[in-house]
């Protein structure tokens, strides 16, 4: 009796899942087909490009020098073993451009901006900011999802960029400011290293699709939300556990594909 | 054309709300027999036939047919929880009924296409209980987002329009608030002028008394009114504040327990020898509606073997 209570519990919660996953997919589709509305009013995907990514540039550029200046450090104790320390750029670059750069930036992205896009599309729900507009004829998903998804879509890549090169700048006051590597070979083995297409292509290719996953899972949360104060809660935390999982497991996957063989 | 067949015309169409919109609407193959239920139907707006809706287990609706008339003020009443606001979002067709149809100017809501539904929801207006503004526009970019959606009409006409609109719910000068610095009950008159921005021909109020202090409440009750003579409009008011929706409906259904439990007119209504509605009127505490949720024998719960044991609520 017991073992099929626990059957029937999870057969409950695998239908739940796969069901969710399901409507996320159409849900998905239908935002896709907003497209078109922003062609014709660039106004409506500006404003959110500004809420969701301009705001979130002082965050990225802070972490970035950080994030650059911790890996010069750590690169420069274990560089300086070998003797290696002129490689320092390349070390740090290299880190940036194919890893820490699209993770690093989308795991921020998820906690600043996902979050508030989750929140403030399940209080538009809970608020029947939504349902009203259905009633006035206007299709909430094409005039207050697609724009927000797509500015999500578009800001990542440019966040990426900056916390990349924001990076480099701070591995470059590290290593070369304060450890004293010689900055002729510490730029000039980055140029020659550094791969458009094997590393700043796959770079961009992550940072897109952390892009189109951490803000689909952000607007879909929102959306999915139980229109109450707790559901949005649980939303808004769903939204930020879930783009982390999301993330670091596509990364994994992205990397294997790309720098694997 | 022949008298004949101008005759023809006029009784298959009335004038204003079946005008030009239901030749494009309607293909030319659907049966036209199919949208008149009955004789009833030529004079209402809505026509709800045999709906059923629920979910989980829950029954909300349970095979109830009413109709709502052309140019009046029809009140749906009943006690909290009989589900009158699911009711308007079935004739929205923002839920869709288990059984049973809805069919709104001779179209019906849920065997529309999504372009189609759209289309007729130009054509109502419904007022949230909330209002239902969006808090990230004031007041006047609020009651101009349905013109600036879909229209393409200059700004010069936007703002007459909308100050037109303000001016005829009285705030006018409130337009460069932001819903956030509204009161509850002009927060509903702004969601009001909104929701009669596109002249729509049929208004559907989700409880527009509920919580407002007396003034706001006569103001509510007097714009409901005037709006619907001057606009010639068809309104759906639900509520359970009986003395204020009795005063302007010119017609009443009372809902309970999934069901139509009684209709007519405010004063056959107040007459009514139903002793259910007797006590919903006169607010009774106890009556036909128990005062006591469902429960077992009082003496027994008590005293009985669970006692002190466990809460039968686990």
């Amino acid at each position: 009796m017991n073992m099929l209570t626990l059957f029937q519990s999870l057969g409950r919660a695998t239908l739940g899942a796969l069901q969710k996953l399901g409507r996320s997919q159409i849900f998905l589709l239908h935002v896709l087909t907003g497209l078109p509305l922003l062609m014709t009013r660039p106004r409506l995907l500006l404003k959110e490009v500004y809420t969701v990514g301009v705001l979130t540039i002082l965050l990225i550029s802070v972490s970035g020098l950080f994030v650059g200046m911790v890996l010069a450090l750590q690169g420069y104790n274990v560089l300086s073993d070998f003797g290696a320390e002129e490689s320092l750029g390349v070390m740090v670059a290299a880190s940036l451009v194919r890893e820490l750069g699209p993770v690093v930036t989308a795991l921020l992205f998820s906690g600043r901006a996902g979050s508030a896009l989750t929140a403030e599309i399940g209080l538009m729900k809970a608020t029947e900011q939504l349902a009203g507009m259905e009633m006035m004829a206007v299709d909430p998903l094409k005039r207050t999802i697609a724009p927000r998804f797509f500015a999500g879509v578009l800001s990542m890549p440019l966040l990426v960029g900056l916390f990349t090169a924001v990076g480099v700048i701070g591995g470059y006051f590290i290593g070369v400011g304060l450890l004293g590597v010689d900055q002729g070979p510490f730029w000039s083995q980055m140029q020659a290293k550094i791969d458009f297409e094997d590393d700043a292509l796959n770079g961009l290719i992550k940072s897109l699709v952390f892009g189109v996953i951490v803000t689909w899972i952000a607007v879909f949360e929102g959306y999915d939300a139980v229109p109450t104060a707790e559901g949005v809660s649980r939303a808004t935390t769903r939204s930020v556990v879930y783009s982390a999982f999301a993330v670091l497991g596509s990364d994994f996957l992205l990397t294997a594909l790309m720098f694997g063989d | 054309m022949s008298p004949l067949s101008h005759d023809q015309v006029d009784s298959d169409a009335s004038p204003r709300q079946n005008g030009p919109l239901i030749p494009i609407l309607i293909p030319p193959d659907y049966p036209r027999e199919a949208m008149r239920h009955d004789v009833h139907s030529d004079e209402s707006l809505v026509s709800i036939r045999n709906l059923s809706y629920g979910y989980g287990s829950r029954v909300i609706f349970d095979d109830v047919s009413l109709d709502i008339r052309r140019g009046k003020i029809t009140a749906i009443m009943g006690p909290s929880g009989t589900g009158k606001t699911t009711l308007l979002r079935l004739i929205g067709g923002q839920l869709r009924p288990l059984k049973g149809t809805v069919t709104l100017d001779g179209q019906d809501v849920h065997a529309l296409r999504r372009h189609e539904l759209y289309l007729l929801r130009k054509k109502m207006g419904m007022l949230f209980q909330s209002g239902a503004l969006l808090t990230d526009l004031t007041v006047y970019d609020n009651v101009a987002f349905p013109l600036r959606e879909h229209t393409h009409l200059p700004e010069s006409m936007i703002r007459t329009l909308v100050l037109m609109k303000l001016e005829s719910v009285g705030l006018r000068g409130a337009r460069d608030l932001f819903p956030a610095e509204l009161s509850g009950g002009m927060a509903r008159r702004v969601a009001l002028a909104r929701a009669i921005m596109l002249d729509p021909m049929m208004l559907m109020y989700d409880e527009p008394f509920t919580g407002q202090d007396p003034i706001s409440m006569g103001i509510l009750v007097k714009l409901i009114h005037d709006l619907n003579k001057e606009l010639g409009l068809t309104s759906i008011v639900v509520s359970h504040d009986v003395k204020e929706t009795m005063a302007i409906a010119d017609w009443v259904y009372m809902i309970s327990g999934g069901r139509v439990v009684g209709e007519g007119t405010p004063e056959a209504m107040a007459s009514s020898d139903s002793p259910w509605i007797q006590q919903f009127i006169e607010g009774a505490p106890d009556g036909p509606v128990p005062f006591h949720y469902p429960a077992e024998e009082y003496r027994e719960d008590l005293l009985g073997p669970s006692a002190g044991l466990k809460s039968p609520s686990k």
